[in-house]
């Protein structure tokens, strides 16, 4: 079994496009219409194109919002991706605009930071410390 | 109340978590629940981090804050000041380094 693919709730497609894509660097995999409004909408890293798939799912339950939003007021991520270096990472992002709800911290083997999607979700990005280094 | 500082600071856990807001202050449940984990091997579930922290607060060790859509604590240590000075003599002497 693998994991193929995983899904976020988003307040708009549109606009979580935009950020996946322009904001955090994934690129688009998957596009394609579903009923009146929706879209099966799925990203991938650029590094793995072939990796697992996140899919940005339209709001539609009500109780999806429920859910997040007392997630995200105790400031607990929905999903989290690795990355080279959190520090130059959240360095970049911030100069984009972005709002982190938890800076760079070390936390024994790795170090993690957590920033707001704008959609309505947490994202955690996350390095492991070099071992011996 | 002084009497709700002094029961505040008697449990280990509290003051770990009064150390981790010393090092930055601001913090969400999660990252308060992810350092004592993480770097203190404090695995307590987030229930039992939230009861702790209502302690501190009651004593208003620490002050929580809505943003948006996000809730932070904050360290507060004007009732430590208060102890602190409690019992020292306006009088006494400075000692010479």
């Amino acid at each position: 079994m693998r994991i193929h693919l995983t899904s976020i709730f988003v307040d708009d497609q549109a606009k979580a496009l935009d950020f996946y894509t322009g904001v955090l660097g994934f690129v688009k995999k998957n596009d394609v219409p579903v009923g009146e409004q929706d879209r099966w909408l799925t990203v991938v890293s650029p590094d793995e194109p072939g990796g697992a798939e996140l899919l940005l799912e339209p709001l539609g339950h009500p109780a999806a919002r429920t859910y997040r939003d007392a997630l995200v007021r105790d400031g607990i991520p929905l999903a989290q991706f690795a990355v080279d270096d959190v520090r130059a990472e959240y360095e970049r992002l911030r100069g984009l605009g972005v709002h982190f709800t938890q800076e760079p911290v070390e936390l024994g083997p790795v170090t993690t930071a957590v920033l707001d999607d704008t959609c309505g979700n947490l994202i955690q990005i996350v390095h492991h410390q070099e071992v011996g280094g | 109340m002084a009497e709700d500082v002094f029961k505040a600071l008697v449990d280990p856990t509290r003051r770990r978590i009064l150390d981790e807001l010393v090092e930055r202050d601001g913090q969400t449940l999660f990252e308060i629940c992810g350092r004592l984990a993480m770097k203190h091997g404090l695995g307590l579930s987030r229930q039992a981090v939230s009861q702790h922290l209502a302690v501190l607060e009651s004593a208003d060790l620490v002050r929580t804050r809505r943003q948006g859509r996000y809730k932070y604590h904050d360290l507060n240590t004007e009732p430590l000041e208060r102890i602190a000075t409690r019992w020292l003599r306006p009088d006494a002497p400075e000692k010479s380094p």
